[in-house]
């Protein structure tokens, strides 16, 4: 098998350590976490974790010179294979509306938004074990996972795609909301595969043979 | 749907678990990674590891529990024990921890919870309150039930939540090692009052009572710890009980 050098961006936020280590266990200890914009040149596939808040992780980014404009460059410009976690995954929308309205990269056309489930027995956050709904099983990172995985999600904010045909999969919490976005060479999950089990781990693994077309 | 978390629980002392399951095909039951593991196969939603370790200098152990443990297990880990500043917390989160539950520390400093979940965000910060009944309400206590507070549980939650805490943990003392099931009306109230959600804690007996955390109490999540060390229900049985007892639970995928 080809030597992959995925690069997961580490700018500070959360719980960059349990991302590093599902990808070290999936591809036999070759990763490279940097917040080093010249690293990112080396990458094979580029990973964005995030959790908090939208503007602190928009933030988060901006603080390393150079950092953003080089991750433009290699996915946008490079079409690498692009993983976006959590906060990372809603970074690719247009615009989040949490404390106060922040540009996101405008990859994916849509909105960051509170979540309002339709139920107000409903706890926020969305925390815990959600059972995915796939719209489109034969992208590459997501064919054979199983029809209804189970994966964990902990977010009060949600991806509204402006475009359907850029919904992956969602899962039900008073409504549909977006669980996998993608278009390209990008995809981003709401929940964490890092601690998905056995399912979140599979998806790294096709994640990093992926090589970013569909 | 989003399913009812099982929470299996851990106690740690100086890095060695004092109170398991006797797994008669671990070699070493009272290392903490091999119980992990144990419960990651057998499909535990979640993994608490409390660290009773009483005094500071061994204290340091849990961080090697911690980071040896999320290298092998992909699944939620929290951690509780003498958590008492910003700088545990980031230990802790760097060595693999995704959430951390604090108790006593925010007895004391109430907003040291806020400052936590302003550094780290709400998600990682769970406060555990240890409640007893007393003149028909529900009061705080901490070091295992021993020391009054003289703060209404209730009102209590509604304040961690307000300084940012992502969940709370909600522990009877009343209950907890008397196996009569978890005080569901205090854990009711708890959960109706707060936004986030809560896991109930303390008293689990019999698979009915995991139900009745959920069912009646509200809770999001079931904790339990003495059910499972000392093997009287595994994982397994508990989920197969609460899905036939109609609460929605992840059940183990086969691959």
């Amino acid at each position: 098998m080809l030597k992959k050098t995925p690069v997961i961006i580490d700018y500070g936020s959360g719980n960059i350590r349990s991302v590093v280590k599902s990808f070290e266990h999936v591809n036999g200890g070759q990763v490279l976490s940097t917040n080093d914009p010249l690293e990112l040149e080396g990458a094979s596939h580029i990973v964005l974790p995030g959790v908090g808040a939208f503007a602190d992780c928009k933030a988060g980014l901006k603080a390393f010179p150079g950092l953003v404009d080089a991750l433009i460059e290699q996915v946008v410009g490079e079409k690498k294979p692009f993983l976006g976690i959590c906060v990372g995954m809603q970074l690719m929308a247009t615009l989040g509306r949490e404390h106060g309205e922040t540009a996101g990269f405008d990859w994916i056309r849509g909105n960051v938004v509170k979540l309002k489930p339709d139920n107000i027995n409903l706890k926020i956050p969305h925390m815990g074990w959600n059972e995915l709904v796939f719209h489109k099983t034969t992208h590459p990172v997501l064919s054979g996972l199983g029809s209804t995985p189970h994966a964990y999600f902990v977010h009060s904010y949600c991806f509204e795609a402006v475009n359907v045909e850029h919904v992956l999969a969602s899962v039900e919490y008073g409504g549909l909301i977006t669980a996998i976005v993608g278009r390209d060479n990008l995809i981003g999950t709401q929940f964490h595969p890092e601690k998905s089990q056995h399912f979140g781990l599979d998806l790294i693994k096709q994640f990093l043979t992926w090589d970013g077309t569909q | 749907m989003l399913k009812a978390r099982i929470i299996p629980c851990l106690d740690v002392d100086k890095g060695r678990v004092v109170k398991g399951v006797n797994f008669v095909d671990l070699v070493d039951a009272g290392d903490p990674v091999e119980q992990a593991k144990v419960y990651d196969l057998a499909g535990a939603d979640e993994l608490c590891f409390l660290d009773i370790t009483a005094s500071s200098e061994e204290r340091d152990t849990i961080f090697d529990v911690v980071s040896q443990t999320a290298e092998q297990c992909f699944m939620p880990l929290t951690v509780g024990g003498g958590v008492r500043s910003l700088g545990d917390i980031r230990k802790l989160l760097l060595a693999g921890a995704d959430k951390v539950t604090i108790n006593t520390a925010a007895i004391h400093n109430p907003d040291f919870v806020q400052e936590a979940a302003l550094k780290f965000g709400s998600q990682c910060i769970v406060v555990a309150i240890d409640a007893k009944s007393k003149d028909a309400k529900f009061e705080v206590f901490t070091h295992g039930g021993r020391n009054e507070t003289g703060i209404e549980a209730i009102e209590w939650a509604k304040r961690m939540t307000d300084f940012g805490a992502g969940e709370i943990l909600v522990t009877s003392m009343d209950r907890d090692g008397t196996k009569s099931g978890f005080n569901i009306e205090l854990t009711k109230a708890i959960s109706d009052a707060v936004a986030v959600p809560v896991i109930a804690s303390g008293g689990v007996g019999t698979l009915e009572h995991m139900v009745e955390g959920i069912r009646d109490a509200n809770a999001s999540a079931v904790l339990a710890a003495s059910i499972f060390h000392f093997g009287v229900y595994s994982i397994e049985e508990v989920k197969t009980y609460m899905d036939a007892a109609g609460v929605a639970v992840r059940r183990a995928e086969s691959a």
